[in-house]
């Protein structure tokens, strides 16, 4: 049956490439796998160019697929499911590379490109590396061209596939409208794409320009995260188990840069766009990424000591090989749908979970199986693969699919212990190494907990256990973490100024004395003149939050001491200490904006009286439309709203003035209101931003817009002066009648008359009102002009007037106010945050472009 | 034994202390019965909003407090207390996650979490003609 309105060429476009895509990518892994085994030089060329050739057919088929599918969305080819469910004719263009990446397929696909691009530069430059090096992205590309391939395997569905027809995903099965004769039992009518008008559109959420930049630099830090573990898999592969560290360490580098920017604009979007009042809250999703940065963090610290010292490279190996570990089970986590209950942004489950865990399993037991000593260790390893995997799958045993990938881990480290040389001599405890692998130890288990941790729904899932998250579930976090910022600042700190080796004591103690004498002065001026008012979960951590600022004070001014005292101002070498000092940086921001991090719309005093129990303040505070309210030093007005032309996005107008009357600004914190279909609000907060500080507001309710078409008309009262008249929440006096002449002739013509009737409004709350409505006679006409009184709900309008008495229309309804209910925080120090990330990966780059430097000279020497 | 020995073993200890005393420190998952069988103690009340039961909250009044009645799968209902806005999508939930204590009557809530049946799962659309997901006209 042919369909009307239908494009279908760039699906099946899109078919081919994804099927090329898998077919090139597993050929180039064999064929660098043949490379890198071949024993005589000919053979391996042989085998290098067949697999260049089919890494670069397999980066032009993930191109190709990744410029279809942006094709089809921006077309609004609502035949393709992909486009339909994510995105809408109203999408701004920006965020039409938004809505790509929001569905697990788009994400695939940039994490796929990203590898192609990696390949293309190690294809490049990495010379002898790159049969075996190559083996392993190109082993990965396969895995990552199998997530959306779509593709049935004896029934069994592998990958889902972006190119799938909205017809065939399912979604119309029940729409009796669109098939013939309105019965689903019957096909699709040929014209069913005349009734697609419009997708599913992005989630609200999403649309903010964060969601623009901030996946892509977070997937190419993921992806980058294979690289130094392709070079540790490598390097035990081919017996130089040395040798790889080299080329390896500028690419760790590139990679910690990238990855720990990509994860801090998601805290950047989570600030801005999210209404959890914060960048950081321990959710799964953002630990999950957190956790591979810390452990190639620690890997990268081991790495620089094994180049000095010649000690800790079998940890250096562990770091790299965890740190990917970590990414792919951060994809499992996060993709899986595991987390359902304890993450609020997480994938949905798209069923892909064995595929997802044999993702895992094979990029940990493969290598396991390749880099054994011989042969028959190999093979052995292989059996214990297969068996488990067997055993797994045949009893459906959860729990021993946690220990295989843990066993695999160990068999890895199996091979290291057995392979890797250590030195038996023993480091001096006054050598750098011997801190610095402190240091990376200590960051490296801090990464293990907070993993553990997190993947509390995944032990509940595997060994069918209900354990339920604590009570304050960020302080189990922060009460641990705030003792591993105090350790690794302090080692940040003095570190550099050890030698390696071993360190003559005059030589530290002059060096240091300087910078630790003026972070003492630093910290006493900030103990003397700024507090941290974080009492709420007692003295020790109060003792220990200060103590950690002052730790990452010090790391600050060591670290800029450094530049001059060890280095000798000599910037191309600095990139350790200028990545340190904006490490102290973050830690001070993280510190001192979460701890002193104020509620400022705390209701104490509320609107109306609170309904007697709970005088607790609450953190919500509600404006009605024009009246000004206090809140601490400012008083607030809620303005108005506007709205967003094409969607149901309302901007509230809030009006901040503080009483010394030195700050005055408007901030439009916006709303998704009944957004598609999706009832409720959907806030995006607004904040001001000053030197020191933030203020950050968002809307948590708002008056109803159904009960603002309130019908409710006007009951009618005559009125003497004096007389009295009650409404539902006290009553009112007529004042008077006054009568005014000598008005404008040109306004209201001969014979003009205006009548004032100033009304005094009684609330039980105590509050006492005037109101007074008018009613002009102006040139023949009538006109009322009527009062409001907002925060009573009342609207009085003069209807008929003489001198004797006057008839009043009263109106009252919650309808009459327009209000919106707030909450508003004071981040101090969130800049310092920001420009502490931008400084420490200018650091981490500066590093990596010093590595390649050494790395091309010593060439060049040799 | 080396120094760093022994410093890898305090820590790698340290580690597990700490992740032991995280499991003491962790909270269950309970029905309305058994968040009732243990008032004053912090839990995660598994439960749904009773559609049939007035919603209690006056942003005009109190933009701090939010009343409902919240019924589990036993069919079992108790009065909720919350001392914050409402969470927007409260009423068209299909699951709650409450986390706080019972005492004296009331489920006193810290934070709630809601499970709404969102548009973006497929399940929504392929169930019933969803409202928005196929425009027709």
């Amino acid at each position: 049956m042919d369909y009307i309105g239908e494009h279908l060429l760039p699906g099946q476009l899109g078919h081919f490439f994804i099927v090329l895509s898998l077919v090139a990518s597993l050929v180039a892994t064999f064929a660098y796998f043949k490379s890198a085994r071949a024993v005589n030089i000919e053979d391996s060329a042989h085998w290098k160019k067949l697999a260049r050739y089919s890494f670069i057919t397999e980066a032009i088929s993930v191109l190709a697929i990744f410029i279809i599918l942006f094709y089809i969305i921006y077309n609004h080819l609502f035949e393709y499911h992909y486009a339909w469910k994510h995105s809408s004719r109203s999408l701004e263009l920006k965020y039409l590379l938004a809505c790509f990446w929001e569905g697990q397929e788009g994400s695939f696909l940039l994490w796929s490109v990203w590898h192609c691009v990696l390949g293309l530069i190690l294809i490049k430059k990495s010379k002898q590396w790159e049969a075996p090096v190559m083996t392993v992205i190109s082993f990965a590309q396969f895995a990552l061209a199998t997530m959306i391939a779509g593709i049935y395997f004896f029934g069994w569905k592998m990958g889902s596939n972006p190119f799938i027809l909205l017809r065939d995903s399912g979604v119309l099965d029940n729409a009796a409208a669109l098939h013939v004769n309105f019965d689903v039992s019957q096909p699709l009518r040929a014209d069913y794409m005349a009734s697609i008008k419009d997708g599913n559109d992005l989630n609200p959420l999403l649309q903010n320009y964060w969601m623009v930049i901030h996946p892509p630099v977070l997937f190419m830090g993921f992806a980058s995260t294979i690289v130094p573990f392709a070079y540790a898999i490598a390097g035990l592969w081919k017996k130089q188990l040395g040798e790889w560290t080299k080329p390896a360490l500028p690419w760790a580098l590139f990679s910690a840069a990238v990855l720990g920017v990509g994860i801090m604009m998601g805290a950047m979007w989570a600030y801005e766009s999210l209404t959890f009042g914060g960048y950081w809250a321990w959710d799964p999703v953002e630990n999950a990424s957190l956790v591979p940065w810390m452990i190639l963090i620690a890997g990268i610290h081991t790495l620089l000591i094994y180049k000095h010292s010649g000690y800790s490279l079998r940890s250096t190996y562990l770091f790299f090989i965890l740190a990917f570990g970590f990414v792919l089970y951060s994809t499992f986590l996060t993709r899986s749908g595991i987390l359902g209950e304890s993450s609020v942004h997480a994938f949905t489950d798209l069923g892909m979970n064995i595929q997802l865990y044999m993702f895992m399993y094979l990029l940990i037991w493969l290598p396991a199986i390749l880099v054994a000593k011989n042969f028959k260790q190999s093979r052995n390893v292989l059996m214990a693969s297969v068996i488990l995997l067997a055993l797994i799958y045949l009893f459906n045993l959860p729990w021993l699919g946690l220990i295989a990938l843990l066993t695999g881990i160990g068999i890895l480290v199996y091979h290291i212990q057995t392979q890797v040389p250590a030195i038996s001599k023993e480091e001096n405890s006054n050598s750098r190494e011997f801190w610095m692998f402190i240091g990376s130890l200590v960051f490296f288990l801090s990464a293990i907990v907070i993993i553990g941790k997190t993947s509390l729904p995944v032990f509940n899932k595997v060994f069918g256990l209900k354990i339920a998250p604590p009570e304050d579930a960020e302080y189990a976090y922060n009460s641990i973490q705030v003792y591993v910022a105090v350790i690794v600042a302090l080692l940040t700190a003095i570190t550099q100024y050890l030698k390696y080796k071993s360190t003559p004591w005059i030589y530290f103690r002059n060096k240091i004395l300087l910078p630790t004498a003026i972070a003492v002065i630093v910290s006493a001026l900030l103990f003397l003149f700024a507090d941290i008012n974080y009492t709420k979960k007692g003295p020790v951590f109060y003792g220990s939050i200060w103590l950690a600022v002052i730790c990452s004070i010090y790391t600050v001014i060591a670290n800029t001491a450094y530049i001059w005292l060890g280095l000798k101002g000599k910037l191309k070498l600095s990139g350790g200490s200028v990545a340190h000092i904006g490490f102290g940086m973050v830690l001070i921001g993280i510190l001192i904006s979460s701890s002193n991090k104020e509620v400022l719309s705390n209701n104490i005093n509320g609107i109306p009286v609170p309904l007697g129990e709970g005088e607790d303040p609450g953190e919500n505070l509600t404006l009605v439309k024009d009246v000004t309210m206090d809140m601490g030093k400012y008083s607030l007005t809620y303005l108005g709203d506007s709205s967003h032309p094409k969607k149901q996005l309302s901007y509230y107008k809030i009006h901040f003035k503080s009483k010394d009357g030195k700050e005055e600004f408007t901030l439009m914190p916006n709303s998704f209101v009944n957004y598609k279909g999706n009832e409720g609000l959907m806030s995006n907060p607004d904040a001001r931003h000053y030197w020191g500080h933030d203020v950050f507001t968002y809307i948590t309710s708002i008056s109803n817009p159904d009960k603002e078409k309130d019908t409710s008309s006007f009951r009618s009262h005559t009125l003497k002066p004096g007389d009295s008249l009650f409404y539902s929440n006290g009553f009112m006096v007529l004042q008077g009648i006054k009568e005014r002449d000598s008005l404008p002739v040109e306004i209201f013509g001969e014979n003009g008359k205006l009548f004032e009737a100033p009304v005094k409004i009684f609330s039980k709350t105590g509050s006492i009102y005037t109101v007074t409505s008018r009613l002009a006679f102006a040139k023949d006409q009538i006109m009322s002009l009527p009062d409001t009184l907002s925060s009573e709900s009342l609207i009085l309008q003069l209807q008929k007037a003489d001198n004797k008495s006057v008839e009043i229309g009263v109106r009252e309804s919650g309808a009459v106010m327009k209000y919106v209910t707030i909450k508003a925080y004071k981040f101090p120090f969130i800049r310092l945050l920001w420009g502490g990330v931008i400084i420490t990966a200018i650091g981490i780059l500066m590093s990596m472009y010093n590595r390649i430097r050494l790395n091309r000279s010593s060439k060049t020497m040799s | 034994m080396k120094k760093l020995h022994i410093a890898l073993l305090v820590l790698i200890a340290g580690a597990i202390a700490i992740l032991l005393t995280f499991l003491k420190t962790t909270s269950t998952y309970d029905t309305v019965e058994t968040a009732m069988a243990k008032p004053g103690k912090f839990v995660h009340l598994m439960a749904r909003l009773d559609k049939s039961q007035p919603i209690e909250y006056d942003a005009l009044k109190d933009p701090n407090y939010l009343s409902f009645v919240a019924v589990d799968t036993t069919g079992k209902s108790v009065k909720v207390v919350y001392h914050s806005a409402k969470p927007d999508n409260l009423e068209i939930s299909d699951k709650l996650v409450l986390k706080g204590k019972y005492d004296n009557g009331l489920f006193e809530c810290q934070s709630i979490q809601t499970k709404c049946p969102s548009k973006y799962k497929e399940e929504q659309a392929m169930g019933k003609s969803h409202p928005d997901s196929v425009k027709i006209n």
